[in-house]
This record gives structure tokens, C-alpha cells and sequence, in this order.
């Protein structure tokens, strides 16, 4: 590897990263799925920079979502499923940000986020859906009058039409597209050209990035542009889509990085554990967000020896027969 | 005298539903022990798939969320939320998807979203997740549940998923062309649907449960007339469920 990479002027650190792009009332977009991928490095540094006011756009984005929630960032989500699998069925801050009275949301399905996210990437101010017909997502608007009539809120949450290509009668419902001001995104690598690589199971994270205004990747490994180019067919992303780097080994702890480190399932439990009271919650907190000054330091309290039990299996991906009840 | 338990049974009566060459969406939890099962004994051609993209997985150990990354190892094919979409509603395929829920009506229809008010609910679950889209494109939906009276209801205080909709052809009507409500699968036995009012029924109770007991824990009318008891777990199901389904126990635990 060369020293001088290409994206040089885009290799930031965390805190370079969220204090140059991210602001309070900002629209955000994070990547992954439950206990898979989320950006928690950045999610973690926002938090400790103490950003306001967020409206969080996401599918599926349990544990970078339900802490964001649980810390006080996020004034207004909307959001297709708050769960992380078996870890919380529920994500435990969202739901008693919910049932408080705590937040602004707004429910759709995991299709229709991922379909407002690619109409934003292709720059189309709607999209058409085969689902939501009949239920409640579609009876029921989350947002009151005064917060739809915000910047960055759809006027409102579905339209229909009747199938203008059709003769028959065939009522489809349409959906706001999405274009969020960040998307927070995790990737395994990144050439030294800015092309992006994720591997396993991509989500909603391409779309998102290119519906995005700006996008934040941090990463497992910086590969040579020989690597990256070597098997292009493999990559993910394009280096005119990103608009800061930031290196994070682990950037997506206690979240799952295929190829690279299992969820932590020690971590996981505890979070779930501190997350059910709201003393125990700030405890949380106060010991793995605020009282850490880097990522580094947290990944000590992790410590090595968890670390090593999560570490993936090259070809399986993931670290077999670990200790996950 | 074979012993087993709830969640055992649970998962072979739900195995027992997938036919050969299915296409089926699992879900985590006791939805992946089915289909895990039903590809090993009934239906070898069947192909297990997830809401998040990954198409025929090793699955060499137990998923705990369908990110996890034992639904993208081994794979033929992993992909995008879009493409997974793709195939769930795909015309050409015959896909059959296991969803969880809190609550169920007499049409098959789903919460998993609150329970009270929307707005200001007194529970709030997780939300529909992939569930409305599997509802509204899959060719059959399978749901798992707890049978209690609070989750087998006339009303739902929230339809995240339509099943059988209003019942008769409402579903249909409504521009949803395939797919329904196929069974709901519980601790005490199996309902289904009649074939023109789509009304739920009991068509097997499990080994040790009673009509009357299915009847009292259920918050509507069940149509009984037709009820049999169900075929208890073989020895062969109960093995392949326990040494090669779920060997770590993560998700169903053999009786003490």
C-alpha cells in the first residue's frame, strides 16, 4: 500500500466526521439490520457529542436506533421494525420512548422503507407498492399536521392512485421517496481509489448512501486499489458516493460484521439488562458512551478476550460455536 | 411413551405444513426450527429463505435475528432488501412464510404493532418489519403464537398484516391478488381457515389438550366440529430436531 491514497482528503477521524456533516435536526439515514452492521462507532460518537433533534429514517436498524433513541438524540423516527432478534424482541429504549410519549414516529414495512430510499436514489419524488393494502400502516398517520408541514416530511404518508396503465380498476398505493441529509454506513473495505466493498448481506445501506446528500463510511480495512480492482464485480460502492472515510476496526460492535466478528452476545444481554431501567440505562451510558474517549479505548473494555471469541471464521463467516444465549 | 415439549410440538406440526419445493421465508425462533425441519424430513426440495436477502443458507447453527450471519453463510445467493422482496412476491414462485405475532383474529389477520392506542400505546411491539410485505405478496402465511384469550381476539388494536382481511373475498378486493392466511400454529394445537368464509377453526388439538381448553383461551367463536387430535412428534422428528435442527438448545428445550 501507498501513502499517498486517493481519498487522503477524505480520511477523517470520528469526531472530524460527525462535527463536519452531522447537525442537530438533521434527516438520518443508518445502514445494517438488528444485530447486523449498524455504524455504532458513529453512532456512539454522536451521541457524546450531544447532537439534538435527529429524524432517523430506518428499516430495520435495532441497536444503532434503539440507543440513539434511548440517549435523547432523536426527536422524530420513522421506522419499519424496532426489534433485535432474540436479544430484544422489542428494542427496549424505543419502546418506552413510544409508550412515554417520547418521539415523533411514523410505522411502514421493511419494503416500503428500502422502496423510499431507492426513489431518493433515483431521484423520483415517489414510488408505487405492492403492499400495505388494507391495514392500519395505511389507516393510520403517525405524524401530527404541524410535523408534516416541516421541512423534510412527506405531506403526507401514502397517496393511491387507481392504475392509470389499466383498464380495470386497481387501486396501488404510492410512497414518499426519501432523501435523507447523512447516511451513516459499515463497511468491510475500502480501496485506496474510495471504492466501497461490503460483503455478506447488503440491506437498504446502497440505497440509502445514494439517496443521501452525505455519506459517512467507516471501515474495517483500507485494501491497495490493486485488491479492490482485482474483482470488481464484488464491490459495493462508488468513491464519488462517499464523502468521509473514517478506519474503524470493529466500527460496528456489539453488531455483526460478516467476515470480520460475530455479534457480541455478552454485550448484547448487558444492554438489554441496563437498557430495561432508566437509571440502569444512563449507568450504560455514562460507562460505555461518555466515559470512553475512543474508539480504541472502548474496544479495551470490550477486551481482548471477547474480541477474540467473536472473531468470524474465514469462509463461514461468522465464529462458530460461540457462547450465545 | 415419547416425551416432548410445547415448542417442540409447535415446530413439527408447523414443519408438517411445508410441501416439497416450497419456497419458505422463515423467521427466527421456533418459524426456523419448522422450516429447518420440514426441509430435513418432508420437503428436502423445499429452499429456506430470509426477509433480508440470504436465498438457501448452511444453516450449520441456529439464527437468532434474520440478519444474523448464519442467514448469509453458505448461501446460493445473498442479496439486497429489494431483490428478497423480489422473490417473497415473485408471480412464479410458491412461497410460504412463518410470521410471529401478538395478537390474531378470526380472519388471520395481524398485530405486531401495539396494543391500545397508536398513538400513545400501552405495549408497543416491534413493528411490521418485512411482516405487512410477507402478508401482502407471499403465496401463504403460517403465524406462531401463544393461545390466549388477550391474543386470539375479535378485534385487533392494530392490523400491521392482513390475512383474510373482512373474510369471503374482502382480501381479494382489496388489490391483494394471492396469498392468505394459511394456519396458525399454537401451543395448543392447529387452526385453519374455511375455504369460502375464511373464518379460523380447529383442526388439531395436540396430545393432552382438550377442545374445551382451546375454546376457553380463545376471545372468539371457534368453529370445533371438525377437531381431531394431532399425530404426537415421531421419534425420527423429535431426533432431527434435537441433534442436528438445534443441538445448542438455543431456541426449543427437551422436557426436564
Amino acid at each position: 500500500m501507498t501513502g499517498c491514497s486517493e481519498i487522503a482528503e477524505r480520511l477523517f477521524s470520528l469526531d472530524q466526521a460527525v462535527e463536519e456533516f452531522i447537525f442537530d435536526g438533521c434527516q438520518l439515514a443508518i445502514g445494517g439490520f438488528t444485530v447486523t452492521r449498524n455504524p455504532m462507532a458513529l453512532v456512539y460518537t454522536i451521541i457524546r457529542r450531544g447532537i439534538k433533534d435527529l429524524h432517523l429514517v430506518c428499516h430495520s436498524n435495532g441497536q444503532g436506533m434503539d440507543i440513539l433513541v434511548g440517549a435523547g438524540c432523536v426527536k422524530r423516527l420513522e421506522i419499519a421494525y424496532g426489534g433485535n432478534g432474540r436479544y430484544a424482541p422489542t428494542c427496549i429504549r424505543f419502546r418506552r420512548a413510544v409508550e412515554t410519549g417520547k418521539l415523533e414516529f411514523e410505522d411502514y414495512s421493511n419494503y416500503q422503507m428500502a422502496l423510499r430510499f431507492l426513489a431518493g436514489s433515483l431521484s423520483i419524488p415517489f414510488i408505487p407498492s405492492r403492499t400495505g393494502l388494507g391495514s392500519d400502516l395505511m389507516e393510520l398517520e403517525g405524524f401530527s399536521p404541524e410535523v408534516r408541514s416541516e421541512e423534510k416530511v412527506a405531506s403526507r404518508k401514502y397517496a393511491r392512485i387507481d392504475n392509470p396503465f389499466s383498464a380495470e380498476k386497481e387501486e396501488v398505493p404510492l410512497l414518499p421517496a426519501l432523501n435523507p441529509d447523512v447516511a451513516l454506513i459499515h463497511a468491510q473495505y475500502v480501496g485506496e481509489d474510495g471504492t466501497v466493498r461490503i460483503k455478506g448481506l447488503t440491506f437498504a445501506d446502497l440505497e440509502q448512501a445514494k439517496a443521501a446528500d452525505k455519506v459517512i463510511v467507516t471501515f474495517e480495512e483500507l485494501v491497495p486499489r490493486s485488491f479492490i480492482r482485482q474483482d470488481p464485480d464484488q464491490n459495493s460502492l462508488a468513491s464519488f458516493f462517499v464523502d468521509a472515510y473514517v478506519k474503524v476496526p470493529y466500527g460496528s460492535h456489539p453488531t455483526a460484521c460478516f467476515n470480520y466478528y460475530d455479534y457480541d452476545p455478552a454485550h448484547l444481554n448487558l444492554y438489554r439488562h441496563m437498557a430495561e431501567d432508566d437509571g440502569r440505562f444512563q449507568e450504560y451510558l455514562g460507562e460505555w458512551v461518555y466515559g470512553v474517549e475512543s474508539h480504541e479505548e472502548y474496544l479495551r473494555k470490550v477486551g481482548i478476550d471477547m474480541l477474540l471469541k467473536i472473531k468470524a471464521s474465514p469462509g463461514i463467516g461468522y465464529a462458530p460455536g460461540l457462547d450465545r444465549k | 411413551m415419547l416425551k416432548y415439549s410445547n415448542s417442540e410440538m409447535m415446530a413439527i406440526a408447523a414443519g408438517r405444513l411445508i410441501k416439497d419445493g416450497d419456497i419458505v421465508f422463515a423467521g427466527t425462533g421456533v418459524s426456523m426450527l419448522a422450516a429447518t425441519v420440514a426441509k430435513r424430513i418432508y420437503a428436502p426440495r423445499a429452499v429456506i429463505f430470509f426477509e433480508t436477502g440470504g436465498i438457501d443458507p448452511a444453516l450449520d447453527e441456529i439464527p437468532m435475528a434474520v440478519a444474523d450471519l448464519r442467514v448469509m453463510s453458505g448461501t446460493a445467493l445473498n442479496s439486497g432488501l429489494i431483490e428478497a422482496f423480489s422473490t417473497v412476491g415473485h408471480r412464479k414462485l410458491r412461497t410460504v412464510a412463518f410470521l410471529g405475532a401478538a395478537q390474531v383474529d378470526q380472519y388471520g389477520n395481524l398485530n405486531t404493532t401495539c396494543i391500545g392506542d397508536y398513538h400513545r400505546p400501552q405495549k408497543r411491539f416491534s413493528g411490521s418489519g418485512g411482516g405487512n410485505d410477507v402478508a401482502s405478496l407471499a403465496t401463504g402465511v403460517i403465524t406462531f403464537m401463544q393461545h390466549e384469550k388477550r391474543r386470539l381476539v375479535e378485534k385487533l388494536d392494530y392490523m400491521t398484516s392482513v390475512g383474510w382481511y373482512r373474510g369471503g373475498n374482502s382480501r381479494q378486493e382489496l388489490g391483494l391478488k394471492r396469498g392468505g392466511a394459511v394456519a396458525v400454529v399454537t401451543n395448543l394445537g392447529l387452526l385453519h381457515f374455511h375455504e369460502e368464509t375464511k373464518e379460523m377453526y380447529l383442526a388439531e388439538y395436540f396430545p393432552g389438550v382438550t377442545v374445551e381448553q382451546v375454546q376457553e383461551n380463545t376471545g372468539f367463536a371457534l368453529d370445533v366440529s371438525n377437531a381431531k387430535e394431532a399425530a404426537p412428534p415421531t421419534a425420527e422428528e423429535l431426533a432431527i430436531l434435537r441433534e442436528e435442527v438445534d443441538p445448542q438448545g438455543l431456541i426449543c428445550q427437551p422436557p426436564e
